[in-house]
């Protein structure tokens, strides 16, 4: 579950044993095979010899789903370390990193906008904000745009990447889940579509409360989806597991997703379910 | 996996003792006098001891292997239970026990996460760590309250949702994930009582409620503390440091609103009076569901919604 990997070291290239920097190439994390790493971006960040999904910017998903032009809802929300949370690092110290970053300034940043014409509220979650984790700010703004699809009579699209609950927020973290879930029995109600579209990775409390309660689940191809991490279930068993376990296929086979789409159509795809809901 | 809560009273069960055998021997004279000092000792210490317990030590004192579990509170405040199993699916779910009883001739509906007592019964119960099939059950117990307008009390006891093959393989995220929507919306009151450990995800698909309350030495954590010593340590000796950052105490939940009302235990905690402690219970419970029964369902509901809507804490 790693963030990109910066390596600096150098990936041989063929016959010619000619080195090219790391920087313009990367060996594809999953083939293995050297890719331009240019051609990985511009093929949405599919890799075009195998196929593997590598994890999306939440900005860019949002601009890959809406129309056109799209609004941010609640960008300023920001954590506040509420218990004052102090482990190997202290968690203050961690969100003054991370927030001078260039990144979003939480695990989600949410729209609103249109998608095939239709009016929709997108959230879609940062990996890179300590490992997409929700924490109170996360559950508020995705509690806010449930609301406001509610509000706006518009339709819901989540698109998680996950490792779970914010530890560093404790219990404040777990109870979004519920939060979370309350707003979407709302809107549930109102008979209003939320599509809940689920991308590697996506585990723990963010998978037990929103991302598997869309009308529709939708996974990208190859994503690891569980409640427990595979390394704690194996831990647990004690035994390997299969392969392919918790991936989107087994999750599709064991019924709990509804499709898996692959990135390029997922916005067709988002499209076309609308049109059967809405249109 | 035997938990020692009691680790650090050493003095004071010597004084328990002592105070055991005159109370029991023969009509010594001197004896009620030392009776009395001793009693008076034990409380001194008893107090003393919680007050400089760690987060930590409270955690194992919520494991405590002989704090009453679901099924003592269900035998010494209901009457009549009747247990029903299964989640008409798949199976029946042994870590978590649901049914009606009758609460002084009223019926209600019973929800609870059952440790076990001793080896075989810890096994059969799977150390009170459910399946997704025992989520399924409790919602469809609840559903049957809902239907016949009876009230819901859950009783929490649980170190999470089980982490296994099959679990995942039968959806154990979805299984509380729809419990959590579902009781958002279930047109019944519901009050939630953490009885030893609130864990995590698991802990919380029977505790949306009206009324959330935890008794004195329970938890309510995120994450177990060992495991999240694992995860930010790397190691697991961190685990009471790690108690200690995870703010899972009652007066920690009470400190961010997230719990109504904390349920004094006992001197020494619920296992040295478990009638005791079953009394001080009921008669929270009691007048909860008083409260809750003279609102309107549609109160009931925004009130629920506001109760979870407004937990969090950020900056805007
Ligand atoms: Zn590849």
């Amino acid at each position: 579950m790693a963030w990109f990997k910066r390596e600096t070291k150098s990936i041989d290239v063929g016959e010619e044993k000619k080195t090219i920097p790391e920087g313009l190439w990367q060996k594809c994390e999953e083939c293995k095979a050297p890719v331009w790493r240019q051609e990985i971006e511009e093929n949405d960040h599919v890799c075009p010899k195998c196929g593997h999904h590598y994890t999306v910017g939440a900005m860019e998903r949002l601009d890959s789903l809406f129309d056109g032009d799209w609004e941010e809802l609640d960008g300023a929300l920001r954590a506040t370390d509420p218990l004052r949370f102090v482990a190997a690092k202290s968690y203050s110290d961690t969100l003054d990193r991370i927030g001078g970053g260039p990144g979003p300034r939480e695990a989600v940043v949410c729209g609103a906008g249109r998608i095939g014409g239709f009016e929709a509220v997108v959230a879609a979650m940062e990996y890179g904000f300590i490992g997409g984790s929700m924490g109170s700010v996360v559950g508020e703004k995705i509690t806010r745009a449930v609301e406001r699809a509610v509000e706006r009579r518009a339709a819901l699209v989540i698109v998680s990447c996950s490792g779970g609950a914010r530890m560093q927020e404790g219990v404040l973290s777990l109870m979004q889940m519920a939060k979370v879930s309350a707003a979407l029995a709302r809107l549930d109600r109102e008979k209003l579509p939320y599509i809940s579209v689920l991308t590697h990775p996506t585990t723990g409390g963010v998978l037990a409360s929103f991302a598997m309660l869309g009308d529709l689940n939708i996974a990208e191809p190859g994503a690891l989806i569980g409640f427990a991490g595979p390394r704690v279930i194996e831990q647990t068993i004690r035994q390997k597991l299969p392969d392919g376990f918790q991936r989107s296929e087994f999750l599709r086979d064991h019924g709990m997703v509804d499709a898996i789409v692959e990135r390029k159509e997922m916005k067709p795809y988002l499209v076309r379910a609308l049109k059967f809901f809405l249109g | 996996m035997r938990e020692t809560g009691d680790a650090a009273d050493g003095p004071l069960q010597a004084l328990e003792r002592e105070l055991h055998e005159l109370a029991g021997g023969s009509g010594d004279a001197g004896a009620g006098g030392r009776i009395e000092e001793l009693r008076s000792e034990i409380r001194q210490l008893r107090q003393d001891m919680f007050q400089r317990m760690t987060a930590y030590d409270k955690v194992r004192l919520a494991r405590h292997p002989d704090r009453p579990y679901f099924l003592d509170y269900v035998d010494a405040i209901f009457d009549e239970f009747e247990e029903w199993h299964g989640d008409r699916n798949f199976a029946d779910d042994p870590a978590i026990v649901a049914g009606f009883a009758f609460y002084k001739q009223r019926p209600v509906c019973l929800v609870g996460q059952q440790k076990g007592r001793d080896t075989k019964q810890r096994k059969f119960r799977n150390f009170g760590m459910p399946h997704p099939e025992g989520y399924r059950k409790a919602l469809r117990i609840m559903k049957l309250a809902e239907k016949f307008s009876r009230p819901v009390l859950t009783f929490i006891d649980t170190p999470g949702a089980y982490h296994g093959m099959g679990p995942e393989e039968r959806g154990q995220a979805e299984a509380i994930a729809f419990n959590l929507r579902e009781m958002a919306a279930l047109r019944v009151p519901i009050v939630a009582t953490v009885i030893g450990e609130g864990g995590s995800g698991g802990a919380l698909a029977i505790g949306v409620a009206d009324r959330v309350n935890m008794l004195q030495f329970s938890i309510y954590s995120v994450i177990a503390p060992e495991s999240c010593s694992a995860i930010l340590w790397r190691d697991q000796e961190h685990a009471a440091e790690a108690a200690e950052a995870l703010k899972l105490t009652p007066e920690d939940l009470q400190r961010f609103d997230l719990i109504d009302e904390i349920v004094a235990e006992p001197d020494g905690g619920a296992h040295h009076s478990p009638d005791t402690m079953a009394e001080t219970l009921a008669s929270i419970l009691d007048a909860q569901l008083l409260e809750l029964d003279a609102l309107p369902v549609d109160e009931l509901l925004s009130g629920r919604y506001r109760k979870f809507r407004r937990m969090g804490e950020f900056g805007e």
